[in-house]
């Protein structure tokens, strides 16, 4: 097999695997610190319990996200030394900010986290929980930075092939940063949020009656929507800013081939790269121009603009719609447990269930998105700048392809377990948390938990 | 830029090789522990590893920082250094990944895989340390694709899994008592003597099979100067082997002489490495000038780590501070 696609594929596998986890955590650490917070608030109990609870999850998840992380550190120079030879000037110190502002601070205070109580004062331990949270957010920023710098270059100039900053500051806040940060930061929160309703949904059609299941699910839920019309909106306007900076990419997303005035939304049809046309088109008339130049007749400059510099139309399109799909469904199913629970303490049983089977949505929402907007930016690593081909690696096809399919069945046995045991715990929860019944000693160790 | 910057390659150089340093005291001590791990019972299994919980994620950044900088600020480098270690380089990872899942995998998945689960947390730890080992044999030998080069690289890795496990059963001696202390001291001694015979094989093949080392090692008159590390490191072997053999006593006076003992001669390994190097940072092939990032890029990175540093050997100073004492199992229910 040709070792780019090798490459390719094994550090698509790695970087899917990794985003994973940390699309859980960084979310999942603001929770609970709001736990926290509403224990110290309230004196509530039940917070104390969900947050024993899921920060034993937030540690395995952690775990998982650290050790794939570690893996990236190494691929970016094993499959693409021609990343950091040529754009190392800017991506390196985005990257060694990350490990400095951020890594080291998250994997400190997550120990004080984890097992410091009775150590630390509960007010050192709340601290220490925030400062995780605002790491894993800082580790977020970063390599958004990076990442936009990479879909948008700015702030540079190019001197015998290599990329030097001119202007940092362009770089530091890309305009369209705010809108990917925000996108990212809010797909976490989707993600964790679904995966709290979810788990706690389960626990509690099992009739789980331990404390701090309700709360959780609330919590869940009640982020959910709220996050969810943001994510949309933000999400729309985010694809409007690309229109402008990436034109190619909306191209393939709508997969239009021709520049045209009016663009239909295509709901369905299969891009055929071939004919450079779409098969089986069902479209809404002038849809596309309408979400995009909020105009009816507005123009949407297709594919055949860019030939020869524009991404692979079917991946793109596909992955487009699986994105917005779960979406709505998102929308559609925290609103209505939503409205279920206005006076209840749970939803209908029927939706708990529906529930419990959306409790890793935000997985596939994400990934789909990651998977848009990456293949989106082909067949350049920096847009205009570096193309993909000319970054890639020596290392021969045997060996990749050896390292790539240990990677992928250590990945999907890791998975597996993953999520295995997240249900697991979830039922192990019910047979040991009647935390109403133990003194308040064993309810705070249960902090403690990791 | 018409300022000379030519020393900031080496403070990076510096900074890397301090990172890596820290590294292999820091998840030496952690990875030793899991290559212990199957000598002891299952309830000094779960002791072994309370002692090592709160720390070893903060131990395994160290490595991305190193990596991270070389990285960072010598790109071309990191580009030849791990295309040609790719798959030491993958067997490393998989190790690690094994055994940093597994952490939180054995107190928390059914109660009937654990004993899986510490299987691979062993496997992975010394999956990990040797491919370590023979990474760091591979350079030194400058990447020689012989079958001698090659056999050289595996003891290494021999010996640096020997020496982890020296470091994490003297980690053992300072945060366990009883019967856990007495089986540390015991493999502390064990594993004292393979790292020996490690570090000396090491330093004899070492001169012979690089010819640039040998005339750095033997070169009048600095070899007056350098002649301090062996001697240092055998009195501090001798001092760690009469500790182990005194151990454990009253009141459990002492029981950090052998860590830092092993700690110290840690530092003097890695300091006769770093002197056989320098400047190169792909051995004969790459200085550290020729493969430094552009100096505005370097500094901007500089400025960052002079303020940033400090602060986290801060914090990690608070938290071994905070963790200080024996090790109690820690709670998972």
């Amino acid at each position: 097999m040709d070792p780019l696609a090798l490459a390719r594929i094994q550090f698509a596998a790695n970087i899917s695997f990794h985003i994973l986890f940390p699309t859980i955590t960084i979310a999942l650490a603001w929770l609970l610190v709001m736990f926290k917070f509403m224990h110290h608030r309230t004196g509530d109990n039940r917070w104390m319990a969900a947050y024993g609870f899921w920060v034993k999850i937030f540690a395995l998840t952690f775990a998982l996200g650290v050790v794939s992380g570690i893996t990236m550190s190494f691929q970016f120079g094993t499959n693409w030394p021609g990343f950091m030879e040529t754009v190392g000037n800017i991506a390196g110190p985005l990257l060694a900010y990350e490990i400095l502002t951020a890594f080291f601070l998250e994997a400190t205070f997550l120990g004080i986290m984890l097992f410091g109580n009775g150590r630390v004062s509960n007010r050192v331990h709340t601290l220490a929980t925030t400062l995780v949270a605002m790491s894993t957010s800082m580790s977020a920023y970063w390599i958004l930075v990076l990442n936009t710098w990479m879909q948008h270059p700015v702030g540079f100039e190019m001197i015998d092939g290599q990329a030097f900053p001119t202007d940092w500051s362009a770089i530091l806040w890309n305009d369209s940063l705010i809108l990917r940060f925000s996108h990212m930061m809010l797909a976490s929160g989707l993600t964790a949020s679904f995966l709290m309703a979810g788990v706690s949904s389960y626990r509690w059609l099992r009739g789980d009656t331990a404390l701090g299941v309700k709360a959780a699910l609330r919590t869940g839920v009640t982020a959910a929507a709220i996050i969810i019309p943001i994510q949309i909106w933000v999400g729309d306007t985010h694809g409007l800013d690309t229109l402008k900076v990436q034109p190619q990419k909306i191209a393939a997303i709508e997969a239009i081939w021709e520049t045209e005035q009016g663009a239909p939304l295509l709901l369905f049809a299969w891009p055929d790269e071939e004919t450079r046309s779409n098969k089986f088109e069902i479209g809404i008339p002038k849809g596309a121009s309408l979400i995009l130049t909020h105009s009816l007749n507005g123009e949407i400059r297709g594919l055949n603009e860019f030939e020869g510099g524009h991404p692979p139309v079917a991946p793109v399109f596909f992955a487009f719609r699986v994105m917005v799909g779960i979406g709505f469904l998102m929308l559609f199913v925290s609103w209505i447990a939503a409205w279920q629970m206005r006076n209840n303490d749970t939803p209908s049983r029927r939706v708990g269930k529906v529930l419990v089977w959306m409790s890793f949505s935000g997985w596939f929402a994400t990934l789909a998105g990651w998977y848009v907007t990456e293949i989106g930016r082909q067949p350049y690593l920096v847009s205009g700048v570096l193309r993909t081909a000319d970054a890639v690696s020596a290392v021969p096809a045997p060996a990749l392809l050896t390292t790539l399919v240990v990677y992928l069945c250590l990945y999907a046995f890791l998975l597996v377990a993953y999520v295995t045991t997240i249900f697991y715990m979830a039922r192990k929860g019910s047979n040991l948390g009647r935390v109403e019944e133990l003194p308040k000693e064993e309810i705070n160790a249960l902090g403690v938990a990791g | 830029m018409t300022e000379n910057l030519d020393w900031l390659p080496v403070a990076f150089a510096g900074m890397m090789a301090l990172a890596m340093l820290i590294y292999a005291i820091l998840d030496g001590y952690d990875l030793g522990v899991g290559i212990l791990l199957p000598e002891a019972n299952a309830d000094e299994k779960d002791r072994m590893i309370a002692s090592i919980g709160p720390f070893w994620d903060a131990n395994e950044t160290w490595l991305v920082l190193g990596v991270g900088l070389l990285l960072v600020a010598f790109p071309k480098a990191h580009g030849i250094v791990l295309s040609t270690l790719y798959l030491p380089v993958a067997s490393m990872l998989i190790g690690l990944i094994l055994r940093g899942v597994a952490f939180d995998f054995r107190a928390k998945a059914k109660t009937q895989t654990k004993t899986l689960w510490d299987r691979l947390f062993f496997a992975g730890s010394l999956m990990a340390a040797m491919s370590q080992g023979y990474m760091l044999g591979r350079y030194i030998t400058g990447f020689d694709p012989s079958t001698g080069a090659l056999g050289f690289a595996v003891l290494s890795g021999l010996c640096v899994a020997a020496g982890y496990a020296l470091i994490g059963a003297c980690w053992l001696i300072m945060k366990t008592e009883d019967v856990l202390q007495r089986k540390a001291i015991k493999w502390g001694r064990t594993y004292l003597l393979v790292t020996c015979v490690g570090i000396v094989s090491v330093s004899i093949v070492n001169p012979l099979v690089n010819s640039r080392i040998f005339d750095r090692w033997f070169a009048v008159p600095e070899i007056f100067w350098l002649a301090p590390v062996p001697v240092i490191t055998a009195v501090l072997a001798i001092l760690c082997y009469r500790s182990l053999r005194s151990l454990p006593k009253e009141g459990d006076k002492h029981c950090w002489i052998p860590f830092a003992c092993t700690v110290g001669i840690n530092v003097l390994a890695f300091a006769g490495l770093a002197y056989s190097f320098f400047p190169y940072i792909v051995p004969d092939q790459l200085t550290i000038w020729e493969a430094a990032s552009a100096t505005g890029s370097l500094l901007f990175i500089f400025y960052g780590v002079c303020v940033v540093l400090p602060a986290i050997l801060l914090y990690t100073a608070f938290s071994y501070r905070v963790f200080w004492g024996k090790a109690v199992p820690l709670k998972y229910d």
